[in-house]
């Protein structure tokens, strides 16, 4: 694997953005162009360059192409520092606000 | 031409209805009363985590047999304005005492209390790491039941939480 091509493929935009849909789950490319403002053929071409980046891989279900994270990519790296951070930081706002209530009723 | 191309950094933005100090305080000494308890780089359970109150201090995990996992250390320490944290995780899930990866942490004062941003970045870093470490994420303690954790948790959280 070489890490030029993963992170060629991760710097476009759209193609981020259908990486972090499937970090959400598996999906298929008629789920990943829904809500997407290109069109479904440019959807497939940006798989295949994520594809060829080790980020995601793919399985036939019945007659649909279900495409995923790779586990084995540096991308599933990111996406999971992505989701403990969202989890994190609400937790922490939790606990921030917590310990502000409690230091004005002491006042 | 030649350009350096990264994964995008991780970039996170939340506003807390408390001040500054407090947030700073929060965040950093109280680590341990808010952080997630799914997501631990030792081998057991966690039952606490500390960020030593100092540049240079230790950001460890401690696990519910006593063992200590060192995540990273403190590059910056300045409340309640900012703090940088060294996050020195492969992904390998191991503690690489050379990688260097940064969690740059600031709070500002805002009408509604403080916006607190995160940024965790340089991750290219992991690369080569995790190109190497390959057959770690195969194992039964690798990638797959971290994720399958983190997942069970987050559908626990988000179904506490609600939409």
């Amino acid at each position: 694997m070489t890490y030029d091509k993963t992170f060629a493929a991760l710097a476009d935009p759209t193609r981020r953005k259908v990486f972090e849909r499937l970090a959400a789950g598996p999906q298929a490319v008629v789920d990943l162009a829904r809500g997407m403002p290109v069109s479904r053929p440019a959807i497939s071409q940006h798989l295949k360059v994520l594809k060829e980046a080790r980020l995601i891989s793919d399985r036939a279900q019945g007659t649909r192409r279900i495409y995923e994270i790779d586990p084995h990519g540096l991308g599933q790296m990111r996406a999971w520092l992505d989701r403990l951070w969202d989890e994190a930081l609400l937790s922490f706002k939790a606990e921030a606000e917590r310990a502000a209530m409690h230091k004005q009723a002491k006042k | 031409m030649s350009t350096t191309i990264q994964p995008a950094p991780v970039r996170k933005t939340i506003v807390v209805a408390a001040d500054p100090a407090t947030a700073f305080e929060v965040f950093a000494s109280r680590i341990d009363r808010w952080w997630p308890r799914s997501h631990t780089i030792g081998k057991g359970p966690l039952a606490s985590v500390v960020i030593e109150e100092r540049v240079g201090g230790r950001w460890y995990g401690v696990d519910e047999d006593g063992t200590e996992t060192n995540w990273g250390d403190v590059l910056v320490w300045s409340p309640p304005e900012r703090l940088v944290l060294a996050w020195r995780i492969a992904a390998d899930w191991r503690f690489d005492p050379g990688l260097l990866t940064e969690v740059e942490v600031t709070f500002n004062a805002v009408a509604q209390g403080t916006e607190v941003r995160l940024e965790h970045r340089h991750l290219e870093r992991m690369g080569p790491a995790a190109d190497a470490a390959r057959a770690a994420f195969d194992s039964p303690n690798g990638w797959a039941a971290i994720v399958a954790l983190y997942a069970a948790e987050a559908a626990l959280t988000g179904a506490g939480e609600g939409p």
